[in-house]
């Protein structure tokens, strides 16, 4: 097994350079430059004269292959170069300094999807067409159809507005810093509220909904069968011989989801003006900010990567038979 | 500094910004119940909305309004537009001119200190004129210094600086932000201004707030400078909360969250009219300095035709956009100036609402025919055009469907095509590829619009898109910028004023109104000809409506 993880790892290595270049490659034939922006709209003489000196800064003058060969080798020793924004600081530091409250939002969010999904898929299927099956089937179709950004406002102003109970946007309130410290601590809690519950509401109903799939097709299959027939209890056959099985393709779609983690959700982000990883990507691709762009593309693609890896390899811990087939592959 | 998603505007914007927002001179204070007098305090906390991440914290190498806005408090120029929009000293404590306009000499206040205490001097002068110059600083305003010959520090507190030929704009150049020499100049010499710890952690000037904290796309802080040297502004502390979706930024005022932010002509018209909200707030009201216009390409021969053009003037009804498009909230523009400036000339031809002259101008413009569908003809070609605008601009869109409904009922064909603003910018406008064009242009509080219109300025970078070409514009362009006396200069752009009206190279469409509230706590503020912020530090909230405890 260790030997399969590492020919996964070093297959890895090409698939990432093409997915780098081709994004390269994209997002410069995308119109308009960085220089663009920083210039702004105006263009006089001088203006003219500043663009070419960012363009040379930011080596923009050079052909394409050039471009992408000097941040292959920049990239390789680990520098991710400096953001073409004003600010000009390092890729690194700015993605650093938004992760953390995209990764708690989605990590928060993604434990209550899965708290909640399992158990709620997992009582559907076994009472499938009863009222509590109909009624999550009501709640899961409304949770696909509602707009992320209309239900964050319609919460805004119930919660916010009309009761004044959480704080509408950002992450602390003005005065945060003259609170006491367990105020502090309750403060940004109540700020986390309402993007979490917009973030979480559409992702519970497609997992509960995929959760009760897999769950339907387990429970018609003969083993489940022999399961009864044997006379086990009920709470041991599904608990036990159903779930495991049926959390088979839930460990797939869970691998997958992790390099979204670092994603962050534009419309979460800018309808709550949480200062995360969606906004910094949105202001960077307007922005045309390729060394962010680019930085922030790495990242993902190398977790996706990993993230399959990962998911593949847990299948074999949760499922014996792939384990055991992996065991017979090797003698 | 603009809302929702705006037209784009082109051109000009540092001189935008240093004027700050401005107005005519029929402000409106719509004051709620709540506005009133009461006795100026210290204290308190001034909360207000920032639509964008702020890019940085040396103004001079930036170009986006939020970081302008926050700058504003945190630096100043030798010279500063007054409320009426007339130049004052600020840093400098006079100035005088040579009779021939070739020397300005300022004499600089003595009592102003950087925020880390050190003395303001010529040196600091100097340096900063040095900084804009130099080739290294990627500053888009270096060419407002382009005629100057030389700067000197005479004496610690006299800057005598001397120009190759007469310039207009000379005077108001000095409304750069001045920066600290001795924390910058390794920084500037080196072009590495951006990289300065100062652009990003700990900015230095001699403003009336110091800088607090800047926390990337959350908030940036800053707290009032005891030792101002117009004395301590009252409100010891601002908060600018960078919310990006202006529907959240409503809902944060509606909850108190913010105490000022600026309004869509929607939430200033009708979301904002119940008794809770009046009390809360007080709306105001005043022209911006941004005006909207159909452009039309002069290299298409059909648009060359100036009676098409008037015949365009005539057949739009200004009036009906400005209501169903703005709500009311916008001032009809004749010209490139705005009402009630210095240089604005309202004896110009004026162009109403008239389908019938409209038509006849077209017709003496050869349109005569028309075909089945109604739309004129001319050797065989139906008058069809297509209309161009940025995508995102709700603005935009509902203007250019006016507009289409219009001329559709003088048998023009209007097409509108929605666009990319990068794109629209890239392969369109600066290749000159495009029939028609609803933009929006940033203007200054001084009247050079060389840019814009002299025939000269026509490359694919350039601002004359329209590709206008007038002998006797150019000839006014360049004298008004020529002479640095203010009644000579009147008197060319009265002049090019009329010319441009008699030629509309494009549709003037309207001023929009800039429409910002505070909270009615909030005492002190006079709305005026440039705005509401140029007095900021001497706003206050009397003691008993003190809301928040710090500081």
């Amino acid at each position: 097994m260790f030997g399969y993880a590492l020919r996964r790892l070093i297959l890895a290595i090409p698939l990432l350079i093409g997915i780098t270049f081709i994004s390269f490659l994209v997002i410069h034939l995308a119109p308009g430059e960085p220089v663009e922006t920083t210039v702004g709209e105006s263009s006089t003489q001088s203006d003219a004269k500043l663009r070419e000196r960012l363009r040379e800064i930011y080596g923009l003058d050079k052909p394409l292959h050039v471009q992408y060969w000097n941040w292959v080798t920049r990239l390789a020793r680990l520098d991710f170069g400096r953001s073409f924004s004003p600010d000009a600081r390092p890729v690194l530091q700015k993605i650093g300094e938004r992760l953390p409250i995209t990764l708690l939002l989605n990590i928060v969010e993604l434990l209550i999807i899965v708290t909640l999904a399992i158990p709620i898929g997992v009582l559907s299927a076994t009472r499938q067409y009863s009222t509590f099956d109909k009624i999550t089937t009501v709640f899961v179709f409304v949770g696909f159809a509602t707009p992320d950004f209309w239900l964050a406002l319609m919460l805004m102003i119930v919660f916010g507005v009309q009761l004044g109970w959480l704080p509408i946007s950002g992450l602390r309130s003005p005065t945060w810093e003259y609170l006491a410290f367990w105020k502090q601590q309750w403060d940004f809690l109540a700020h986390l509220v309402l993007p979490i519950l917009v973030a979480t509401f559409g992702g519970l109903a497609g997992f509960s909904r995929y959760m009760r799939q897999s769950m339907l097709e387990v429970v018609r299959q003969d083993y489940i069968q022999s399961a009864r027939a044997k006379g086990l209890p009920e709470r041991v056959v599904i608990g036990k011989h159903a779930l495991r099985n049926a959390l088979l393709p839930i460990v797939t779609v869970l691998g997958l989801s992790l390099p979204g983690l670092i994603g962050g959700s534009v419309i979460v982000e800018s309808i709550f003006a949480i200062p995360g990883m969606g906004q910094l990507m949105v202001q960077a691709v307007f922005e045309r900010d390729y060394p962010v762009i680019m930085g922030n593309l790495v990242i993902v693609a190398t977790l996706t990567l990993v993230a399959n890896l990962i998911a593949d390899l847990t299948y074999s811990l949760v499922d014996p038979r792939i384990r055991v087939a992996a065991r017979r592959g090797r003698r | 500094m603009k809302g929702g998603h705006p037209l784009r505007l082109g051109g000009l914007l540092l001189l935008v910004v240093l004027a700050g927002c401005g107005s005519e001179a029929d402000t409106v204070v719509d004051a709620g119940a709540g506005q009133g007098g009461g006795k100026p305090a210290y204290g308190d906390t001034y909360v207000e909305a920032l639509q964008g991440n702020i890019s940085g914290l040396i103004p001079n190498v930036l170009s986006d309004g939020p970081s302008f806005e926050v700058a504003s408090l945190l630096y100043n120029g030798l010279v500063k537009y007054d409320k009426d929009l007339i130049l004052r000293p600020e840093l400098a404590e006079s100035w005088q001119y040579s009779r021939d306009c070739l020397d300005l000499t300022f004499k600089l206040r003595r009592d102003v200190r950087w925020h880390d205490g050190q003395p303001f001097t010529a040196a600091d002068v100097v340096f900063t004129y040095e900084t804009m110059i130099s080739p290294r600083t990627p500053t888009a305003y270096g060419s407002d210094f382009k005629s100057v010959d030389s700067v000197q520090a005479v004496d610690p507190y006299t800057v005598h600086v001397r120009y190759k030929h007469p310039t207009a704009k000379a005077l108001q150049s000095w409304g750069i932000w001045m920066l600290p020499k001795h924390l910058l100049e390794e920084a500037a010499r080196e072009g590495k201004l951006r990289e300065a710890p100062q652009n990003r952690t700990n900015p230095v000037g001699t403003g009336p707030y110091l800088f607090k904290e800047w926390k990337s796309g959350e908030k940036v802080v800053l707290v009032a400078n005891p030792n101002y040297f117009e004395g301590r502004p009252y409100i010891s502390r601002v908060v600018y909360r960078i919310i990006p979706s202006s529907a959240t930024t409503f809902l944060e005022l509606k909850a108190k969250g913010v105490d000022g932010a600026k309004l869509t002509a929607l939430q200033f018209k009708r979301q904002t009219e119940y008794p809770a909200f009046r009390k809360a707030y007080t709306k105001y009201q005043y022209a911006a300095n941004v005006y909207v216009y159909l452009g039309l390409n002069l290299r298409d021969p059909r648009f060359a035709d100036r009676r098409v053009r008037q015949a365009f003037a005539h057949a739009i009804n200004k009036r009906e956009i400005i209501e169903g498009v703005r709500l009311g909230l916008a001032r009809e523009a004749t010209g490139p100036y705005k009402p009630g400036t210095w240089q604005y000339n309202a004896n110009v031809h004026q162009y109403p609402f008239d389908p019938a002259k409209a038509r006849a101008l077209l017709a003496s413009a050869g349109w005569t025919a028309t075909d089945s569908d109604g739309f004129l003809v001319k050797n065989g070609q139906r008058f069809k055009f297509d209309l161009l605008l940025a995508q995102g601009s709700d603005e935009g869109r509902k203007v250019s469907e006016i507009i289409q409904s219009s001329f559709k009922d003088l048998g023009v064909q209007v097409e509108i095509r929605v666009i990319e603003w990068a794109a629209l910018l890239k392969d369109f406008i600066k290749k000159r590829n495009f029939e028609a064009v609803i933009l929006a242009w940033g203007i200054t509080p001084d009247p050079d619009q060389y840019d814009i219109w002299h025939s000269s300025k026509t490359s694919p970078d350039e601002l004359n898109r329209i590709g206008y070409a007038n002998a006797e514009v150019d000839d006014l362009l360049e004298k008004g910028r020529g002479t640095c006396v203010e009644a000579e200069r009147k008197k060319y752009y009265d002049r090019l004023q009329e010319v441009l009206a008699e030629d509309q190279p494009i549709v003037f469409l309207y001023f929009r109104d800039g429409l910002p509230v505070v909270s009615s706590r909030v005492r002190g503020i006079v709305p005026a000809p440039i705005g509401i912020n140029y007095n900021f530090n001497e706003w206050f909230v009397p003691l008993n409506l003190h809301r928040y405890t710090a500081g």
